[in-house]
């Protein structure tokens, strides 16, 4: 049951990450891209992060990606047109990518036995276990990114207001 | 049954690929930020899967910030891509070449 969720999920992230490289209009690479979390979030909880899962969700699928469609219908954005320019990234890309990937891919296979199986419900780490690390020990770095938050905001205001 | 966890971490690492060839071939700026946040994605999901292998929570906690600093990342950025279409007029990276306009 577990493995049979992991690889259902784990296809639909892999097919919305590949549908996302594939599809020349952004609005349709914004919604693979929904897809992909998504199916993450349910790939957290079956690792036991369920205030992540949830998170994932609310904050990732639904508040950034708002955003990013949101400014896709806001400037219109139309299919890309090939230049020059992805020509070069192809020869320099394709090479270097497949490289970087078998090198973690051989890595982890080479290490799979230290690793183990992840069972489902041998480790569960409720929101009030997250909360006790993060308002006890961490507390300060906590209050730093809401700074960080602020700061933002302030930023995208300046940026995107009209200038006069 | 269980899943081997080297399943997750080569699905993170295909993820994390995925969005450096992305960045790589794409042409239009918000696809290009889009595949930013798949990268981030992917490197999540390896903080969880390790999360769950050595049984703490600073690996979700990680996660946590991430998101946080994701979602601050995603503003500031869409409202660059904003001003940047608003004197350029175009979304194509090939064409935003020059620092000052």
């Amino acid at each position: 049951m577990n493995l049979a969720i992991f690889i259902l999920f784990g296809l639909l992230c892999l097919g919305g990450a590949l549908n996302l490289l594939l599809q020349r209009h952004p609005i349709n690479s914004a919604l693979s891209l929904i897809v992909v979390m998504s199916s993450l979030s349910v790939l957290y909880l079956l690792l036991g992060a369920e205030f992540l899962a949830v998170a994932q969700i609310i904050v990732y699928s639904g508040a950034i990606m708002v955003l990013f469609v949101f400014v896709i219908m806001l400037l219109n954005a139309g299919e890309e047109e090939r230049t020059h320019g992805s020509r070069a990234a192809y020869l320099a890309g394709v090479p270097g990518v497949l490289a970087l990937f078998t090198v973690l891919a051989s890595t982890f296979f080479t290490l799979r036995t230290s690793f183990g199986n992840a069972r489902l419900g041998a480790f569960v780490a409720t929101t009030s276990d997250l909360s006790r690390v993060l308002f006890r020990n961490l507390l300060l770095p906590f209050e730093v990114t809401s700074i960080l938050i602020l700061v933002a905001i302030l930023g995208a205001v300046v940026l995107a207001r009209k200038e006069h | 049954m269980a899943v081997p966890m080297v399943c997750y971490l080569v699905l993170s690492a295909a993820l994390f690929s995925i969005g450096i060839f992305a960045f790589l071939i794409k042409r239009n700026i918000i696809t290009i930020f889009m595949s930013i946040e798949l990268m981030l994605n992917g490197v999540n999901l390896a903080f969880v899967a390790f999360a769950n292998h050595w049984h703490q929570v600073s690996g979700q906690i990680f996660v946590f910030f991430v998101m946080v600093v994701a979602a601050a990342e995603a503003a500031v950025g869409l409202a660059i891509i904003i001003s940047l279409f608003r004197s350029r007029n175009t979304l194509n990276v090939d064409q935003i070449n020059l620092m000052k306009l």
